[in-house]
C-alpha cells in the first residue's frame, strides 16, 4: 500500500486525523446483535492494548467511562485534567471509534508523555458494560447528548433507562457520579426524572456543582456541545452521585 | 436477497417447535408434561391422570393457546405455573389428586421464556422476550379462593436479550437470571419487589455462548453455589456473592461428544448443555446435552470446588436425546422426557417420551428403567405420552429440530459481508453516493 494514501486522511499540519474520512450515520441501531468482540469478562480487557504506557506492570483500573464518546472531546479534555486516571471511551459506531483512535494515537506521538491515559473502544455499551467493567470499578461515567429517541416505542432505546440505571450503579463505586447533558428538552427531563427515581442515585448540590471542574466541560469540551453553543442552544444536565440505598427499597 | 427471505421462513418454521417439559413435584405426588399448548399430570399417589379445570371464577383464565416454554412447582408442592408463547402464565393449585384448578391467569405483553417461585412461595417471576422480569404478589393466597386480578410489575431487565432460565437462591436473597449474550446475573431480591430490584449482587461471566440452565444444590449446605449450563458445552461452578467461577467442567468434551483439541468447536452447536439437575446430597449433578443418548453425570466435590465426569449413563435401544429434565429427591430418580411439538413435516407433530433412572446417588449404581418398572407404570406413560407409538426416525428428526430451534433462537445470526452489504443497500445515506 502506497505510504502518501494511508497519510493523506490526516491533516499535514497538525498530524491529526481529518474527520471527513470518518463521517458515519449520526445514529447507530443499540437493538441489533453486531459482530465486534466483546471481553468474556473485566479480567479479559486487554489493559496492555490500550494503555501501552501503563501496562504492563500497573495496577490501575480504568475509572472514568465516556459512553458513547463520539468524536472524543471530553475524553481529550480529561485526559490532561486528570493524568493519573485511566479513561475509556465506548462508541458504537465502527468508524467514529475509528477516528477516535486515531486522534489518540497522533495526540500520545505530538505530545509525548501525555494522552497515554485515555483509550476507545468499539462497544455496545448498553449491552455490554458488564463485560467491562467490574462491581464499583468506575468513579465517573459521562453520557453527552445521547440520541434521544422521540418516539415512544423507541424509548428502550435510550442509553438512561431505570432497568439501565440498575446496571451503571453497579459499575459505579459509592459516591460515583454520573453526568448526563442533552439540548433536547424532553430527553433532559427524561434523564432527570429516570436518575431522581433511582434508590440507587442523589442530585449533587448546587454548590457541589460549582466545584467540580468536570461539569463546564459537558457543554465546552465536546462536539456536539459546542455546536450547541454556535446555535446559542439551550443544553439541560443532571448530574447525580451513586449512593447507598436505604433499607426501604433494597 | 431472495436467498436471504426464503432462509428466514425456513427457520420460522423451525422455531415454533417446542422441546417436551417435565417437572417433579418436590414430594413426588405428581409428574407434570407440557407438549406444545397441552398441559399433563399424572398424579403418583393416587395412580390416576389428573384433570386440569379452569373455570368462570378466574377472570381471563384459559388453556394455554400456544407452545408452552416453562413449568414450575413452588419449593413446597403448593404450586405449580405454567407459561409460553401465548403471554400467558397460569398459575394452578395441585392440592387435590384428581384435578387442578387454575388459580390465576397472568398476561404478559410477550412472549414468556422462563419462571421461578420464590422459595417462600410469596412471588412468582417470569421473564419475557425482551429480557424484562416481572413479578407478581401471590403472598397469602389461599388455595380455594382464586387469587383476584394479578397484574405483573417490572423488576429488572437485560437489554434486549433474551432470557433463558430464571431461579431463586435456596435464601431466596437472590434472583438470578441468564441470558444468551452468555450472562448471568445475580440481583438482591428486596423486600418489596414491587419498586424493582436495582441492586445487583454480581454478574458471572464466562461462558462463551448462551448460558442454557441455572441450578442450584438442593441441599441447604451451598446456598452460595451455581451450576450453569451453556451453548458452549460446559457446565461450570460459580459462588453467587462474587460471581467467581470455580470451576469450568468440557463436559461433551469429557463424555467423548467432542475431541478434546476443541478443533473446529466454534462452529459445531450440536452440544450444548440442554438441563441441569442437583441431586439431594449436593454431590452428583445430571447433564442433559444435545445429541447424547442419555445424560452425565458429574460428580461434586465440595472442598476442592470442582466438578469431574462420574459416569455416562446410556440410554440403550432408542434415541433417546433428553429435552428436559426432573429429580425427586425423596426417591432419588431422575425423571428425563424428549419429544417435540410443532414439528414441521412428519406424521407425528408432536410426541413425547419418558424414561426415569433410578439409583442416582454415590453409593448405587444408576439403572435405566424399563417400561414396565417406570413408577405410576403404563397408566403413566398412558396419560403423559399418549398412544401412539413412534417411530426411532422421529426421535432423530425431533432431536436435530430441537436443537435447530435452539440454535435459531440463541446464537447471534452470521451474515457473510455480500449479504450484509446487500441488506443495506436500500440506505439512504447510500443511494446519496451513486
Amino acid at each position: 500500500m502506497p505510504e502518501t494514501e494511508v497519510k493523506s486522511t490526516f491533516n499535514k499540519s497538525t498530524g491529526l486525523p481529518r474527520k471527513r474520512f470518518y463521517r458515519a450515520r449520526a445514529h447507530s441501531n443499540p437493538l441489533s446483535d453486531s459482530h465486534f468482540p466483546v471481553p468474556i469478562s473485566p479480567s479479559h480487557v486487554d489493559y496492555s492494548l490500550h494503555f501501552p504506557h501503563f501496562f504492563p506492570g500497573s495496577s490501575k483500573k480504568i475509572q472514568f467511562a465516556d459512553i458513547g464518546c463520539g468524536f472524543g472531546g471530553l475524553l481529550i479534555s480529561l485526559a490532561t485534567l486528570f493524568p493519573e486516571t485511566l479513561m475509556v471511551g465506548m462508541e458504537l459506531r465502527d468508524k467514529v471509534s475509528e477516528y477516535v483512535k486515531e486522534r489518540i494515537l497522533s495526540l500520545r506521538v505530538a505530545n509525548p508523555g501525555q494522552y497515554q491515559n485515555v483509550s476507545v473502544v468499539r462497544t455496545n455499551s448498553m449491552k455490554y458494560i458488564p463485560n467491562y467493567f467490574e462491581k464499583a470499578q468506575l468513579s465517573k461515567m459521562f453520557f453527552l447528548f445521547p440520541d434521544p429517541h422521540f418516539k415512544e416505542k423507541n424509548h428502550r432505546r435510550r442509553v438512561i433507562s431505570p432497568f439501565l440505571l440498575d446496571e451503571y450503579a453497579y459499575v459505579l463505586e459509592v459516591g460515583g457520579i454520573i453526568y448526563t447533558i442533552t439540548d433536547v428538552e424532553e430527553l433532559g427531563d427524561w434523564m432527570k426524572s429516570c436518575l431522581e427515581n433511582h434508590p440507587m442515585f442523589e442530585a449533587l448540590t448546587e454548590k457541589e456543582l460549582e466545584a467540580d471542574p468536570v461539569v463546564k466541560l459537558l457543554s465546552s469540551a465536546t462536539e456536539e456541545g459546542q455546536k450547541v453553543a454556535r446555535n446559542e442552544g439551550q443544553t439541560f444536565q443532571a448530574v447525580y452521585r451513586r449512593i447507598v440505598p436505604s433499607d426501604q427499597t433494597s | 436477497m431472495e436467498e436471504v427471505d426464503s432462509e428466514s421462513n425456513n427457520k420460522d418454521g423451525v422455531s415454533e417447535v417446542a422441546p417436551a417439559l417435565i417437572a417433579v413435584h418436590p414430594l413426588r405426588s405428581s409428574v407434570a408434561v407440557a407438549l406444545g399448548s397441552d398441559l399433563r399430570v399424572f398424579d403418583l399417589l393416587a395412580g390416576c391422570a389428573v384433570s386440569l379445570v379452569v373455570d368462570d371464577s378466574v377472570s381471563g383464565a384459559a388453556f394455554h393457546k400456544d407452545s408452552i416454554r416453562a413449568i414450575r412447582f413452588g419449593a413446597n408442592g403448593k404450586l405449580f405455573v405454567s407459561a409460553g408463547d401465548d403471554k400467558t402464565l397460569n398459575i394452578w393449585s395441585p392440592l387435590s389428586s384428581s384435578s387442578w384448578r387454575c388459580i390465576s391467569t397472568v398476561s404478559s405483553e410477550k412472549r414468556i421464556s422462563a419462571v421461578a417461585i420464590s422459595n417462600d412461595g410469596s412471588y412468582v417471576c417470569f421473564a419475557d422476550k425482551f429480557g424484562v422480569v416481572w413479578v407478581v404478589d401471590i403472598s397469602g393466597f389461599d388455595t380455594n379462593q382464586p387469587l383476584l386480578d394479578k397484574r405483573p410489575t417490572p423488576l429488572l431487565s437485560h437489554y434486549c436479550s433474551i432470557i433463558t432460565s430464571l431461579e431463586f437462591s435456596p435464601d431466596d436473597r437472590f434472583i438470578l437470571s441468564a441470558d444468551r449474550d452468555f450472562k448471568i446475573r445475580v440481583t438482591n431480591f428486596p423486600k418489596k419487589p414491587l419498586n424493582g430490584a436495582h441492586e445487583i449482587q454480581s454478574f458471572c461471566l464466562g461462558h462463551t455462548e448462551f448460558v442454557s440452565c441455572l441450578a442450584f444444590f438442593q441441599a441447604q449446605k451451598y446456598p452460595q453455589r451455581l451450576l450453569s449450563g451453556s451453548g458452549d458445552s460446559t457446565v461450570r461452578l460459580w459462588v453467587i456473592s462474587s460471581g467467581a467461577l470455580l470451576d469450568t467442567c468440557e463436559v461433551a468434551t469429557k463424555a467423548g461428544l467432542l475431541e478434546a483439541n476443541g478443533s473446529g468447536k466454534a462452529e459445531d452447536h450440536g452440544h450444548a448443555v440442554t438441563d441441569l439437575c442437583t441431586t439431594l446430597d449436593g454431590l452428583l449433578v445430571a447433564v442433559a446435552i444435545q445429541s447424547l443418548q442419555g445424560i452425565v453425570l458429574l460428580s461434586h466435590n465440595v472442598s476442592a470446588h470442582t466438578l469431574t465426569l462420574a459416569k455416562v449413563v446410556s440410554i440403550e435401544g432408542e434415541a433417546f436425546v433428553p429435552t428436559c429434565l426432573g429429580y425427586s429427591p425423596s426417591a432419588r430418580e431422575l425423571w428425563m422426557i424428549t419429544g417435540v411439538s410443532g414439528l414441521p413435516g412428519s406424521s407425528h407433530p408432536s410426541f413425547a417420551r419418558i424414561r426415569v433412572i433410578s439409583g442416582i446417588d454415590v453409593e448405587q449404581d444408576a439403572v435405566v428403567l424399563g417400561d414396565d418398572k417406570i413408577p405410576g407404570g403404563e397408566k403413566l406413560l398412558e396419560t403423559l405420552q399418549g398412544t401412539a407409538s413412534v417411530d426411532e426416525n422421529a426421535f432423530v428428526a425431533a432431536a436435530e429440530a430441537v436443537k435447530t430451534a435452539m440454535c435459531n433462537l440463541l446464537i447471534k445470526k452470521q451474515y457473510s459481508s455480500e449479504n450484509r452489504e446487500s441488506r443495506k443497500k436500500t440506505r439512504n445515506d447510500r443511494k446519496l453516493k451513486q
